[in-house]
């Protein structure tokens, strides 16, 4: 096994890793700000996809299916919030009933998408610009890779100036710490809670679109891309952004050389990892918060 | 014929949901691989009658249950050092672990094809009535067990356990512990009713490892009502019959539970069977409880 294998496989673990990262950012700033272990994300991701699908057969431009697919995911995000999940919050037992609602609506929206698609294997092709492939020294690299990771580390830069630098940023990272004391002091905490989740469910979306070219689209997406997720937002820690981050590297670097290695158990090893991690870490690589009881 | 297939799947469903809600109803832990146990004791049970003779199947099915509560011995030693979403997440990850090895050890398991022609003793043979009539028995039985351990101080520790769990360690109790056997009594009807569902449809398939048979028995346990004892048994029969009946007019039936799950967390969030009972009102069961907690 030469270098440029190993760079080239190193490469495309960032891109998955960054993929990930889209899904489960969204999934640990819910789990953060609004306290909700949303288990539809999958399906958000699932219906940016095929939003992006049917724009494209209405005007075959990836950039403006691209558009609306993340628009539209975060638009019914926002709906799923204000309708169902707010009623919710705060009831006894609230954590199974989320996972209950949110397991319900994995079955409604990948029904829906059944129902309006079809079950067959669809597929978004790449926008001409980023056909081809660069050479780096020896390894060839297709540009479509880069441009995944380059949008991940823009999102990254962008979350990291938002959350850090600005107002807006301080009270949505407040709002994971003390929602009850900001209210109180005048912020519309369940205002920000929704745009939180529509932005993250938007994000969802975004990771699905740009997935579809390299994997086929099919109403199980969703499913697979959840389990993934979880895992790394396990990893990283609950509520963690950083964190998603890190696990999403850790992910999609174990998948990536996973397969070059042990094609029959790459799968498998991504919830040993998480296993470790739980046993060893359970509140999360980067998160300082213990939980358990020991 | 198909209606008594039906009712035969209703009751080990039943039996599945009920010793899933042990866990869920009693301690409040949300499960979410029970799929593992439930698969485990069917693969226990069929890969021992493809190997031997069908004529010890309620052997082999004590021996899958045994095998299931076995494995939970190490899962839950592991998992239960966690609470809430923690220990749900850790027990999917344990849960789909299994899966995927199941998948890939393709000598052993079969892999994706699974295990087919798991034949039912002699006594069993011949229309699916007797075998129901034997499923019924072993549930039977089964529920009676889960039924009593409910009621018993050991039933009230864990419902203690989940509304005040710092009075059990006052009391000197071990929260941990009871949790712990608590969680190996729940895998081991769990692996029952998987050895008891090997024989009903005769194959095995990794599916029955995955994650939407554990999520299936959260959605039997609360539709019908996991704060009672028989709830998850209606819960098995509504599931059961919306997927056969809706699934007979169109293949999104997973749509309809979906709507019915939605209705029943915003509208009767202690299921069918807590339907009668205004809000506030608490049953015998949580009274008793509460009498045993506070004083």
């Amino acid at each position: 096994m030469d270098i440029n294998t190993l760079i080239a496989q190193f490469i495309s673990g960032l891109s998955v890793a960054m993929l990930l990262f889209l899904v489960s950012s969204g999934l640990t700033l819910i789990f953060g700000v609004v306290n909700v272990l949303n288990f539809a994300h999958g399906s958000f991701y699932l219906l940016g996809t095929y939003f992006t699908y049917q724009l494209m057969q209405m005007f075959d431009n990836f950039w403006v299916g691209l558009l609306v697919g993340v628009v539209g995911a975060g638009i019914v995000g926002i709906v799923v919030e204000v309708a169902f999940l707010r009623r919710i919050y705060g009831r006894e037992q609230e954590g199974a009933f989320q996972l209950l609602m949110t397991y319900a609506f994995i079955l409604i929206i990948d029904d829906i998408v059944k129902f309006i698609w079809g079950p067959e294997y669809k597929t978004i092709p790449k926008p001409e610009s980023l056909m081809g492939s660069l050479t780096i020294g020896d390894t060839v690299v297709p540009i479509y890779n880069v441009f995944i990771i380059v949008v991940g580390l823009l999102v990254v830069l962008f979350a990291w100036y938002f959350l850090t630098k600005t107002d807006k940023g301080k009270v949505v990272r407040a709002s994971s710490l003390d929602r009850a004391m900001l209210g109180l002091l005048g912020t519309n905490v369940p205002m920000i809670m929704t745009l939180v989740f529509g932005v993250a469910t938007a994000m969802g979306g975004l990771a699905g679109i740009l997935a579809a070219p390299l994997r086929t689209v099919t109403p199980g997406a969703g499913i697979e891309v959840i389990i993934d997720s979880l895992i790394v937002v396990v990893i990283g820690g609950f509520g963690n952004f950083w964190g998603a981050l890190l696990g999403a590297l850790i992910i999609g670097e174990v998948l990536s050389f996973g397969i070059l290695w042990m094609p029959e158990l790459a799968t498998v090893l991504t919830f040993i990892v998480m296993i470790i991690v739980l046993i060893v870490k359970p509140e999360g690589l980067l998160s300082k918060k213990t939980v358990g009881r020991r | 014929m198909h209606y008594i297939h039906l009712v035969a799947r209703v009751i080990i469903f039943s039996l599945y949901a009920v010793a899933f809600n042990l866990m869920y109803g009693t301690t409040g832990l949300v499960s979410f691989g029970h799929a593992l146990f439930y698969g485990v004791g069917a693969y226990i049970t069929g890969m021992l009658v493809k190997a031997t003779s069908p004529e010890y199947f309620l052997l082999f099915v004590i021996l899958g249950a045994a095998g299931a509560a076995f494995i939970s011995i190490f899962i839950g030693l592991l998992t239960l050092r966690l609470t809430g979403v923690y220990f749900t997440m850790l027990t999917l990850a344990f849960a789909q672990l299994a899966w995927g090895l199941t998948f890939k050890l393709y000598h052993f398991t079969g892999g994706d094809d699974g295990i087919q022609g798991i034949e039912r003793p002699a006594m069993l043979v011949g229309g699916p009535t007797k075998y129901y009539i034997f499923s019924f028995i072993v549930v039977t039985i089964c529920m009676y067990i889960l039924w009593r351990v409910r009621r018993s101080p050991f039933g009230s520790v864990l419902n203690c356990a989940r509304q005040n769990p710092q009075r059990i360690t006052f009391l000197g109790l071990n929260v941990y512990k009871n949790q712990l056997k608590a969680f190996i009594i729940s895998a081991f009807f769990a692996g029952a009713a998987g050895g008891l569902y090997a024989g009903l449809d005769g194959s095995i398939h990794p599916d029955m490892l995955h994650w939407p048979t554990s999520g299936n028995a959260i959605l039997m346990a609360t539709i019908g009502g996991m704060g009672t004892f028989f709830g998850p048994v209606v819960g098995a029969g509504i599931l059961t019959g919306l997927e056969e009946i809706v699934g007979k007019y169109t293949e999104y039936w997973s749509f309809s539970i979906g709507v019915v799950v939605l209705v029943v967390v915003l509208l009767f969030p202690r299921g069918v069977l807590g339907i009668r009972r205004a809000a506030g009102n608490k049953n015998k069961e949580e009274k008793e409880t509460e009498v045993v907690c506070n004083s």
